[in-house]
């Protein structure tokens, strides 16, 4: 008598049962972006399953964050997205000005917006260097985004005192002003930075070897980013045309002139190409806030930035962090520590579309699938 | 044609090559050890006290009055109050720190205890090289105490619009102490 035909993989090659292979990937793994672990079920070399498992990094952000002043929470946003602290800060004085009703100076909103488009064009240069690294050009883009990186590391450290950890936003404004000749290098870098994107272009986006990896690899379904939350350049990669930017024109968005890239298949080609173009549109704004720069104060000098103690009542105030969209929920019981303090981390939620994204892809895929989703683990795990 | 992109790929890595050995933005790495940048004005590392004049200990600027232990976000700095009072620069009677801890293990750098203080006492160093082979990461009042011209040489701008708001309260204190002391005409 016969044994019965295996059964069918899902790749539709046949396959005996049993032996299906599972990998647990990290949490010290280079490609996993920080100490993240993903099993994954392998037929062959073709993902069935894929777990994501997290936590390594987690150091009980919100639970800290409840037992401390506001003033005292701000530093701790920076460790979230360790590489955007600036747009860390600036949803969380956010979301502190909406609770207690403070206005912001329009120097500060300028001075906000200028750091803010800096921050998102060096993490998406650093995300396209990272992903090329992904892919197997080692070193080579990834220096290249770092050593644009650096340069406007060192004006956050000049302006805040320090490159990553800068701590600089208040609410009611910012901490300290512009420093003598400050606009007049932040010019200069965008302009540098503008021919750095058209070598970094030159150098990737006609590249074969990036095209036959990243076309097609990864689609996420325009349906199915919106239906799990999606947000940032991962959503507007599927089509959908979703900027907090211009949703909610938080800030004095509403003041500058840019425009939304879109991809239409939503693969990894698309969610680095979107990236690229949005560079080219956050130095188009960059440009615009340093030339309208107003003089004037930075802080509205009636705020207490001590013992802050907002009125009973909640808000959820929401930025478009580089990564998607950034929130911070606050409840305030009236005293002097926020009652209840919740992130809204664009890279968690961005990450649980990662096992439709991988199946019946290769595990070398999943490697730059992972990496084309930009992922911080300080946010992911809080 | 298949192969041009990567062609187009190699002569801007080519460029870059030939670059690094002219162009100074092409080649950015300092040979640290070696080569120092200079720190820029607004940088900050871990905080330390200022002393008036030339006692490290007794010229303090620190009255105690733990705001910066509340508002520590890392919760770092221990503070233990001295009974005995000394008047400070304007005369009035001031109490002073007998302990005055910060744990450096614990300290992220943030800066919230300067710009909190009331007294200009606490401020932010630029020490960055701080390994050692001992484990004595709690720097004591002792360790912390830095002089007025040390603050001068790190953060001049910022020192000096300290020290002139100093000096214009110190004038005002005397002009109130001399008023008083003038009796008033019958």
């Amino acid at each position: 008598m016969n044994a019965p035909p295996p059964p069918l993989a899902p790749t539709g090659r046949s396959q005996t049962a049993g032996d299906l292979l599972e990998v647990s990937m990290g949490p010290h793994h280079p490609s996993t972006h920080g100490v993240f672990r993903m099993n994954v079920v392998l037929d062959g070399e073709t993902v069935v399953k894929l777990t994501p498992v997290f936590g390594y990094l987690h150091r009980n952000h919100e639970k800290i964050a409840e037992k401390n002043s506001y003033l005292g929470s701000i530093p701790y946003t920076d460790r979230l997205d360790y590489i955007c602290s600036m747009t860390n800060n600036w949803a969380y004085v956010l979301s502190v000005e909406k609770l207690a009703g403070i206005a912001v100076p329009e120097r500060a909103e300028y001075i906000r917006v200028i750091v803010g488009e800096m921050t998102r064009l060096f993490n998406h240069a650093c995300l396209a260097g990272f992903l090329l690294q992904d892919m197997g050009a080692l070193g080579t883009p990834l220096m290249y985004a770092f050593r644009e990186r650096e340069k406007i590391l060192d004006l956050f450290e000049a302006l805040s005192g320090s490159r990553m950890m800068c701590n600089y936003m208040r609410f009611g404004g910012c901490r300290c002003d512009l420093p003598e000749g400050w606009p007049e290098k932040a010019a200069r870098i965008g302009a540098g930075f503008e021919s750095f994107l058209d070598e970094f272009e030159a150098l990737l986006t006609g590249n074969e070897i990036l095209r036959a990896r990243s076309e097609g690899v990864g689609v996420l379904p325009r349906e199915l980013a919106v239906n799990a939350g999606v947000t940032g350049p991962g959503l507007r990669a599927s089509g959908v045309n979703y900027d907090i930017r211009k949703v909610d024109k938080y800030g004095i968005y509403d003041r500058f002139k840019f425009r939304v890239p879109l991809g239409e298949r939503g693969d990894v080609f698309d969610r680095y190409m979107v990236r690229i173009l949005e560079m080219r549109e956050s130095l188009m704004i960059l440009n615009q806030a340093l030339h309208d720069l107003p003089d004037g104060a930075i802080i509205d000098p009636k705020v207490r930035l001590r013992n802050l103690r907002p009125k009973a009542g909640e808000a959820y105030g929401r930025i478009e962090s580089p990564k998607g969209e950034l929130g911070f929920y606050l409840i305030s019981d009236g005293g002097p520590i926020p009652y209840r303090y919740r992130v809204r981390p664009p890279s968690l939620i961005n990450l649980t579309v990662l096992e439709d994204m991988c199946m019946g892809h290769t595990i070398a895929d999943v490697v730059i699938i992972l990496g084309s989703i930009d992922i911080v683990l300080g946010e992911v795990d809080r | 044609m298949l192969g041009l992109g990567i062609l187009k790929g190699f002569m801007e890595t080519g460029r870059n090559f030939c670059g690094s050995y002219y162009d100074p933005e092409r080649l950015t790495t300092v040979q640290y050890p070696e080569e120092r940048l200079e720190p820029q004005a607004n940088a900050r590392t871990i905080p330390f006290l200022i002393y008036d004049g030339s006692d490290p200990i007794g010229g303090l600027r620190c009255t105690a009055c733990t705001i910066c232990e509340q508002e520590c976000p890392a919760h770092c700095i221990e503070i233990v109050k001295d009974t005995a009072k000394k008047p400070d620069y304007l005369g009035k009677m001031q109490l002073h720190p007998k302990v005055f801890d910060i744990d450096t293990a614990v300290c992220m750098e943030c800066g919230i205890c300067a710009e909190v203080c009331p007294f200009d006492s606490i401020k932010m160093d630029q020490v960055f090289e701080r390994a050692g082979s001992h484990r004595r990461l709690t720097l004591h009042k002792d360790d912390l105490s830095k002089s007025n011209e040390y603050y001068n040489k790190i953060h001049p701008a910022e020192a000096a619009a300290v020290d002139a708001a100093r000096a214009e309260e110190q004038k005002k204190a005397q002009a109130r102490k001399a008023a008083a002391a003038v009796p008033a005409t019958p």
